[in-house]
Order: C-alpha cells, then sequence, then structure tokens
C-alpha cells in the first residue's frame, strides 16, 4: 500500500528488515511496530521505551530529513536485529551521507537555545553504542538490555 | 485534536499536547501558539499531562517558541513532565532554559 511502511521479511526470529517510504508520518508505525516485538521483561522496559524508541525516531528522521532531504522517491532501510542481552538497529538512507564529528554540542550556553541539533545527540545519550558507516548514510545503533549497568541516560543525566 | 488552547487563570494560555509533540506535528503546535501570541496573548503554560513523548524537533520547537514570546515581553513554562519527558530536558539541558513546574496548578502560580 502506497504511504506505509513496507515490511520485506523476517528472516530470522528475532531480526526484522523494513524500507520505509521517506514520509515522516510513517515513523511512528515503524517504531511502534518494532517495539511491539521485543518482547521484554519489566527491567528493561524502560530502556526500550524511552532510549530505544527515542533513538530510532531521531534516526529516522534524520535519515529522511536530512540524509534523504525530505525527497519522497527516496527510501530509508530499517534493519532491527533482536538478541539476547542486545538489541541493535542499523538506518540506512540514500543520501550522500554526512560527517557526525560536524555536530556542535547542543548544550553548550552558545548552543542551548537553538531550534535544532539534538537528534544525535541524544542517540549518543541514550544508546550504548552508535557507530556511522564510512559514508555516513547509515547509523548503527546498538543498546544492551541486559547486565549489572542501569537506565544510562538516568544514570547520566 | 493533539494540541488544546484553554484560558487558564488570569491572562495565562494553556496549551495541551495530547499524546506526543513529535517531527509530524511540531508545526501544529508552533502555530497554535504564534496565533494566540498575535493575539496578544503573552504568557503561556504548555501541559504535558497527557503527553507520552516527544522528540528532538519537538523540543526545538519549544525552544524556538519560547524565544520568540520573550521578545515580545512574554514567557513560556512548562508543566507536569513525565519521568521519559522530564529525562530528556535533563540531557538536553533545556530544564535550565524553561520554568517547568510539576503541576499545572504550581504552573499557574504567581505567573
Amino acid at each position: 500500500m502506497d504511504g506505509s511502511p513496507d515490511f520485506i521479511a523476517e528472516p530470522m526470529e528475532r531480526e526484522l528488515v523494513f524500507e520505509l517510504p521517506n514520509d515522516l508520518l510513517c515513523i511512528e508505525e515503524a517504531v511502534e511496530f518494532v517495539l511491539a516485538r521485543c518482547s521484554t521483561c519489566e527491567e528493561v522496559a524502560r530502556k526500550l521505551r524511552l532510549n530505544f524508541r527515542v533513538s530510532l525516531v531521531e534516526a529516522l528522521s534524520n535519515a529522511m530529513i536530512y540524509g534523504n532531504g525530505r525527497d519522497p522517491d527516496k527510501r530509508v532501510r530499517l534493519e532491527v536485529t533482536m538478541m539476547t542481552g542486545r538489541v541493535t538497529a542499523r538506518v540506512t538512507d540514500q543520501g550522500t551521507g554526512f560527517d557526525p564529528q560536524c555536530i556542535p554540542d547542543p548544550t553548550t550556553p552558545d548552543n542551548l537555545c537553538r531550534e535544532g541539533g539534538r537528534g544525535l545527540f541524544l542517540m549518543r545519550k541514550l544508546m550504548d553504542e552508535v557507530h556511522y558507516n564510512d559514508q555516513g548514510n547509515s547509523v548503527t545503533l546498538v543498546l544492551h538490555t541486559a547486565g549489572p549497568e542501569s537506565f544510562r541516560g538516568e544514570a547520566r543525566a | 485534536m493533539a494540541f488544546q488552547v484553554k484560558r487558564g487563570e488570569g491572562d495565562v494560555t494553556v496549551v495541551d499536547v495530547d499524546g506526543q509533540l513529535i517531527v509530524g506535528n511540531r508545526q501544529e503546535l508552533k502555530q497554535t501558539v504564534l496565533d494566540e501570541l498575535e493575539k496578544g496573548e503573552r504568557k503561556f503554560l504548555v501541559d504535558f499531562t497527557h503527553t507520552g513523548y516527544i522528540d528532538s524537533s519537538g523540543l526545538g520547537v519549544l525552544v524556538s517558541l519560547s524565544k520568540k514570546i520573550r521578545e515580545q515581553g512574554g514567557e513560556l513554562r512548562l508543566s507536569s513532565l513525565n519521568e521519559d519527558l522530564r529525562t530528556l530536558f535533563e540531557l538536553t539541558k533545556l530544564d535550565t532554559l524553561f520554568r517547568i513546574a510539576d503541576s499545572r496548578e504550581e504552573g499557574l502560580e504567581n505567573f
């Protein structure tokens, strides 16, 4: 169906792969779909609800707005892998990429009043690992869902 | 409708955010508040009692609105953030930029 996330395959029990239209209105549906399949215990529920959800929304938004330049003819690929102890999401757009090191810290006094620039910052704060490919058009987010480390954002706040 | 505009105590305009404040609806909130600002309103309280989620663009639009309201001699306050939302404000240090009340009633006090 046009305008809806196109669920391509579920090749393994805990792996989901999507090709999303470059439409911001599809983000919520895709994220809710993924979260509904993250069977979890109570202790990691908040990590998924806050850390993973926020980071996934930010990654998809960045891919559609900045990566694909809001081009409705482009797509965003979302690959989610759920394993014991960790959840990984890779978001890939069809843009030329960017240098993630060039994003300034939005919490400095000079940047605090700027409207934008907090998406990547939140991803880095809330996820255990954030990796970009060399081209800068694909980000991999990793959240540890087991182990002694407590809720990451709360611990750092 | 995601945003409900009500008249609070005195001359405070209260905006309820129902559901989410995200990239898909942030412009609606921005326009709603700017319309009230244009009409002469200067005191705004955005209440998040019924809000589950705010993304970075939602945070950004609050920053932008606060700046515009301050430029007109007014103030934008926030109230009733749940634990998750408060964490986002603390991580981004936006809790230092806004006056954030625990409840709507507290937000309306001495406004």
